[in-house]
């Protein structure tokens, strides 16, 4: 019976979005850390193999925008649907089961588990992981270090860590929160050609970013909150023309 | 008679091996309790009376229903365990994101509660758990006698916490323990299903603990009181080992027995307060604990 809802929803999708299904679809999104609300009724949609960015300055909400579609905030209202599926009522574990892949800003690498260990926890979430050998080609350094406690990696080696252990689930969908800061340039332009790799695959990916000038290449379209809310949607081919405005946003 | 420090060695030897089997259990209860604190972050006052429920369980399989030591070695720890997850699931659950302080009243209520109703049962005085035939007798090992079922607990309890570190530190179950350990919100982030794990972690802790009391009824005798009584050295044995530290829980564990039994021996006044006496130092040096991390 669920077959036949998800089936009957692609459809009537697929119907007014002529050119793709959307991956995920968050509407009028609120959420609070106890009693304090802190997001305001966020809006977006992000469709399959769209690389999006959520730009603002600290405090506007972005990752806690995050926070919320994984199920890690206090109460939410509103709506998550993620591959079609609707998630706000769901625990945690139950919506990275629909195909969702976190890095969270602290990385999250654990130091009571070696690095393979950590790159083996996660339960597959999708059919189309990607092999440990795999892995180890596209970030070498992880085969070499793949016995050493977690923490004891360098930020370098951590922040690689954490991507390829979210790539192995088979996620379709990539939450990335700050993936470089903190990092060597030479890093940063290691992660970029990372990005454009796993777009090229199809992976739908939302990113947190405060390096701009690392976003605004990959990007198909950038979401400027504010106080909790989308204050701005800005499309590729519009950079140009609203950088001023982004500049005024983001503070640079 | 050989005499060290003016003491017959005989004593020293039977000391010595009184003090490994308590040991043992030491090592064994504070080892339930590490684990359930390091997942649950509840410090599981109820441990001792879990303990004394196992034991308990293990005579009333013989009594009543004629299922002798070695089913109950398996039955009674399970029994315990179900108890154990209908606790987690009706009032722990909700404590978890309150302080330390809560969970420790709470269980420390639940408790007094087991305790009473065996008491109310059973009274105070204890009850005898024969035996199985396989381990009348002892072993002569030439320079002392060793019963041959303190020669089994010893080795059962050491193989159990051998066991245990085992599947924690070195295998993919053990992974996500530790893990969840670390930062169970995440851990659910990624797609494990950690309410379930909290569940089962509880169970395994409360259900170690009532195997300890399987293996202690035919030692001890079966007494309400039995639990209380060993439960205080066990929270000083976890406090000495540094709480959450699984490796330290059983070498804390074994080493205060060993402590203990010496203490009888040379100076038998402290026998009871030594472990404590150790506490406040190892409080005052290391507060964290000798296996802890400070935080």
């Amino acid at each position: 019976m669920n077959a036949g809802v998800g089936s009957q929803m692609n459809a009537t999708e697929a119907a007014t979005n002529s050119q793709a299904a959307s991956a995920l679809q968050v509407s009028d999104l609120h959420a609070f850390y106890g009693e304090s609300h802190i997001l305001h009724g966020v809006s977006f949609e992000v469709k399959r193999g769209e690389l999006i960015t959520l730009l603002g300055r600290n405090g506007a909400g972005r990752t806690t925008t995050l926070k919320a579609i994984l199920g890690l905030t206090g109460k939410r209202t509103g709506s998550i649907k993620i591959n079609s599926a609707e998630a706000i009522g769901l625990a945690p574990h139950k919506i990275a089961r629909l195909g969702i892949g976190y890095c969270p800003e602290e990385r999250g690498i654990f130091s009571s588990l070696s690095c393979e260990e950590n790159l083996l926890l996660l339960p597959m979430v999708g059919k189309n992981g990607m092999s440990v050998d795999e892995l180890y080609t596209m970030f070498p350094n992880l085969k070499e270090r793949r016995l050493s406690q977690g923490t004891r990696l360098s930020g370098g080696e951590q922040q690689m860590l954490a991507m390829a252990r979210i790539l192995r689930t088979g996620a379709d969908i990539l939450l990335l929160d700050e993936i470089t800061e903190g990092l060597a340039p030479v890093i940063v332009q290691t992660l970029g050609r990372v990005i454009r790799a796993l777009k090229a695959k199809g992976f739908t990916i939302i990113m947190v970013e405060q390096n701009f000038r690392f976003a605004a290449p990959l990007a198909d379209r950038h979401y400027v909150m504010e106080h909790g809310k989308i204050a701005a949607v800005v499309e590729r081919h519009e950079l140009a023309a609203k950088t001023e405005m982004l500049h005024e946003f983001l503070g640079v | 008679m050989t005499e060290i420090f003016g003491v017959p060695t005989q004593a020293l030897w039977g000391q010595l091996m009184i003090g490994l089997v308590n040991g043992s259990f030491y090592a064994m209860l504070s080892l339930g309790l590490a684990v359930i604190f390091g997942m649950l972050n509840v410090v599981n006052f109820a441990h001792g009376a879990f303990y004394m429920m196992g034991a308990f369980f293990s005579w009333m399989l013989l009594n009543f229903l004629g299922i002798g030591y070695w089913w109950s070695l398996l039955l009674a720890p399970i029994g315990v365990a179900l108890v154990g997850i209908v606790i987690e699931k009706t009032m722990l659950r909700w404590l978890y994101q309150l302080d330390h302080l809560y969970g420790l009243l709470l269980t420390f209520g639940i408790a007094l509660i087991i305790e009473g109703i065996f008491r109310d049962q059973y009274g105070v005085s204890g009850q005898p758990y024969d035996l199985p035939e396989i381990f009348k007798g002892a072993f002569d090992l030439g320079f002392m006698m060793l019963p041959k079922y303190r020669a089994w607990v010893i080795v059962a309890c050491l193989a159990i916490c051998f066991a245990t570190w085992f599947v924690i530190e070195r295998t993919r179950l053990g992974s996500y323990l530790r893990a969840g350990t670390e930062n169970p919100k995440l851990v659910q982030a990624f797609g494990i299903n950690v309410p379930l794990m909290v569940t089962l972690t509880y169970a395994f802790g409360v259900g170690l603990a009532g195997l300890g009391g399987v293996l202690a009824a035919p030692v001890y005798q079966v007494n309400p009181l039995m639990g209380s009584n060993i439960v205080i050295v066990v929270f000083a044995v976890v406090v000495i080992g540094g709480m959450g530290s699984i490796l330290g829980a059983i070498l804390t564990g074994i080493a205060l027995g060993l402590i203990e039994g010496l203490t009888k021996v040379f100076y038998p006044e402290a026998s009871a307060t030594v472990v404590f006496i150790i506490m406040a130092i190892v409080l005052l040096i290391r507060p964290a604990g000798l296996f802890g991390r400070e935080k």
